[in-house]
């Protein structure tokens, strides 16, 4: 599927490709690297705060409400 | 924190003879009281000294500080002691230093310069130990007009008594009460006045234990600050390695939050510590040693009625930054000459209220910026700790990643900019100094062309600076007949004549472009050498009105000036 020039199934099969072989200790680093680069990539505050916003998981209070 | 005083420290006892009060001699009034005896406290009696205020000082101990401690003196603390008289023996005493250097395992990661440019007179940083500059300063208070220093009494008790406050100290000949009109609480992180008056002091304490060792031995290692992160003769934690006066190297490592303080103190857990450091065959004595926890935390405020706090009686951090000795005297450098006007009834007590604003301002920069080097280092969680690996290991090919890294950022002075006593610019300006700013120094030459130093001409009183001939042309110097404390300070470039013996020389260009002091440019400079509000023009109505709302007088004043 491609929208607005990216190709989705692309990057995510690149995504998944980076963890080939891996334990979990070494995904774990290799997402965080990944994480920084992105973030420096984008280059703008706000709108890796807004996805920091995004990503963030709902408090347990919320969950257990849920 | 046990610990063995060093070796080598000057040691003597501080003369203690008994209070004149305790034989029959009257009660004093004295106008400002200072609680505490370590850099802030000294620093603070001298600075009232050199406003003409008579200061009394308590120390519970007779003795300068037991340990290093505070080791790295910044280039606005030393710029401040300049203007206490105590820079000198700081400076020729001290290791000067402005290389840092961050690694990983054993590998470089970054490295920096603090001070990468000329034409300052005092270097980025100094690193003394804390009983060598407390010594400094106990000798200087020593020559001050006006100052009374008693060791070995211990303040007990406090009480407003409607007009000012009384005191309750205790001496080894017995116990008497002196009254103040104001008391300056330098008593420490532990401070028994900020316990007295049942003050919160609240924040952050941090997970994590450190070994601190002061070790004497003849080293190769060069004068640069070194931090490791998870170094092979330390694996899994830091260590900070820093040199001070007389081959005395601090040496700082990281032990996590299960290490047992008393155990890890004893020679015998410490000396294979250094020892893996160090190599083993190298010979060296311990002179100090002390396993301590961090915290990051703060009164809410800092002024109490006639009781201010400054230093670490208000405001604690974590030691990455070196903002904890360097920020207590900034704290002085900002509250003496407040108190000073206040005192003679040149401004209104709520003058004060702004020393809370400005230093609280600069407070909470201390501690968001120890507070995130402290996370940088001791990382809470895993996933905290996943991230901080992934910087590092990023940190070898990428720029971005080692300006990451944080080891500590390094004490800067804060900018006071948007603080209530500033004047906002009511023109743009390309560069220059901002208002709230600290001056930068630059070179000049005095009127017989002997070379000096910009900031040994401002500070103490308010200094409004332009170039020679907008002086000259505004008639500057004959403006403000009636303002006893307003100093002029004209600029001229090389070559120009001087117009007054007063003018300096701005020999290397320097300082004109570090103010970006363009012709018809006006700065209005502070007491501390902040800036109070700057101009293009020439305008004795608008720097009248500045000068006024620097001193915190309020807006009737103002409207009448204009």
């Amino acid at each position: 599927m491609t929208v607005g020039g990216v190709n989705r199934d692309d990057i995510y099969e690149a995504l998944v490709g980076l963890h080939h072989g891996l334990d979990a200790e070494q995904s774990l680093l290799v997402s965080n690297r990944l994480i920084l680069l992105l973030a420096e990539q984008i280059g703008d505050r706000d709108a890796v705060l807004q996805a920091i916003e995004a990503a963030r998981l709902p408090d347990p209070v919320d969950r257990k409400r849920g | 924190m046990t610990e063995a005083p060093p070796a080598s420290l000057p040691y003597a006892p501080l003369p203690y003879s008994p209070a004149p009060e305790l034989s029959g001699g009257p009660v004093r009034r004295w106008p400002v009281v200072i609680v505490g005896g370590g850099p802030v406290g000294l620093a603070a009696a001298i600075d009232c000294s050199l406003h003409g205020i008579p200061a009394l000082l308590f120390d519970k101990d007779d003795r300068v500080s037991d340990g290093s401690r505070a080791i790295c003196w910044a280039k606005r603390t030393l710029e401040i002691f300049d203007r206490l008289g105590v820079a000198r023996p700081v400076v020729d005493r001290g290791i000067t230093w402005k290389l840092g250097k961050v690694f990983h395992g054993d590998q470089l990661i970054y490295s920096f310069d603090l001070l990468p440019e000329e034409g300052h007179k005092h270097p980025a940083f100094v690193n003394l130990q804390q009983y060598y500059v407390e010594s400094d300063l106990v000798e200087r208070a020593r020559q001050m007009p006006g100052v009374e220093t008693r060791w070995q009494s211990r303040v007990v008790g406090l009480s407003e008594d409607g007009e000012g406050v009384v005191l309750e100290v205790e001496s080894p000949d017995g116990g008497y009460s002196v009254a103040a009109d104001w008391v300056i609480a330098c008593d420490g992180a532990r401070s028994p006045l900020r316990d007295m008056l049942g003050l919160d002091f609240v924040g952050k304490v941090f997970q994590d234990r450190f070994l601190i060792a002061d070790v004497k031995m003849a080293a190769a290692f060069p004068t640069e600050r070194r931090f490791w992160f998870d170094p092979p003769f330390h694996p899994g934690g830091s260590a900070l390695l820093h040199r001070q006066a007389d081959d005395v190297w601090r040496i700082d490592l990281q032990l996590g939050w299960d290490a047992d303080p008393e155990e890890e103190r004893q020679p015998e857990k410490v000396i294979p510590r250094l020892k893996a450091m160090l190599g083993e065959d190298a010979k060296f004595e311990l002179e100090w040693v002390s396993v301590y926890t961090f915290q990051c935390r703060r009164l809410k405020r800092f002024r109490h009625g006639r009781v201010i706090f400054a230093g670490d009686s208000a405001h604690q951090v974590s030691p990455f930054g070196a903002r904890g000795g360097n920020g207590g005297v900034q704290d002085v450098d900002n509250l003496i000459w407040k108190l000073a006007l206040v005192i003679g009834g040149e401004a209104p007590d709520s003058l004060l209220d702004s020393y809370d604003e400005e230093r609280i301002l600069a407070a909470d920069e201390n501690i968001l910026n120890s507070t995130r080097s402290t996370d940088f280092i001791t990382p809470k969680g895993p996933g905290a700790q996943a991230l901080r690996d992934a910087v590092l290991s990023l940190s070898a090919e990428h720029d971005f990643a080692r300006r990451t890294v944080n080891s500590g950022r390094l004490s800067i002075p804060a900018k006071l900019t948007g603080c209530g006593l500033q004047t906002p610019d009511d023109a743009s300006w390309a560069g220059g100094v901002a208002p709230g700013a600290p001056c930068p120094d630059a070179p000049i030459e005095d009127a017989l062309a002997r070379p000096a130093w910009l900031l040994d001409r401002l500070g103490g009183a308010f200094v409004l600076m332009a170039r020679e001939e907008d002086l000259a042309s505004g008639n500057v110097r004959d403006a403000f007949p009636g303002i006893r404390d307003l100093a002029v300070l004209g600029i001229a470039e090389a070559g120009e004549a001087l117009r007054s013996d007063s003018g300096v020389t701005d020999v290397s260009g320097l300082l004109t472009e570090r103010f970006a002091l363009s012709p018809g440019s006006f700065y209005l400079i502070r007491p501390d050498q902040h800036v109070a509000a700057r101009w293009r023009s020439f305008d004795p109505k608008k720097v009248r009105q500045a000068l006024a709302r620097a001193k915190g007088l309020d807006a009737t004043h103002l409207r009448e000036i204009a």
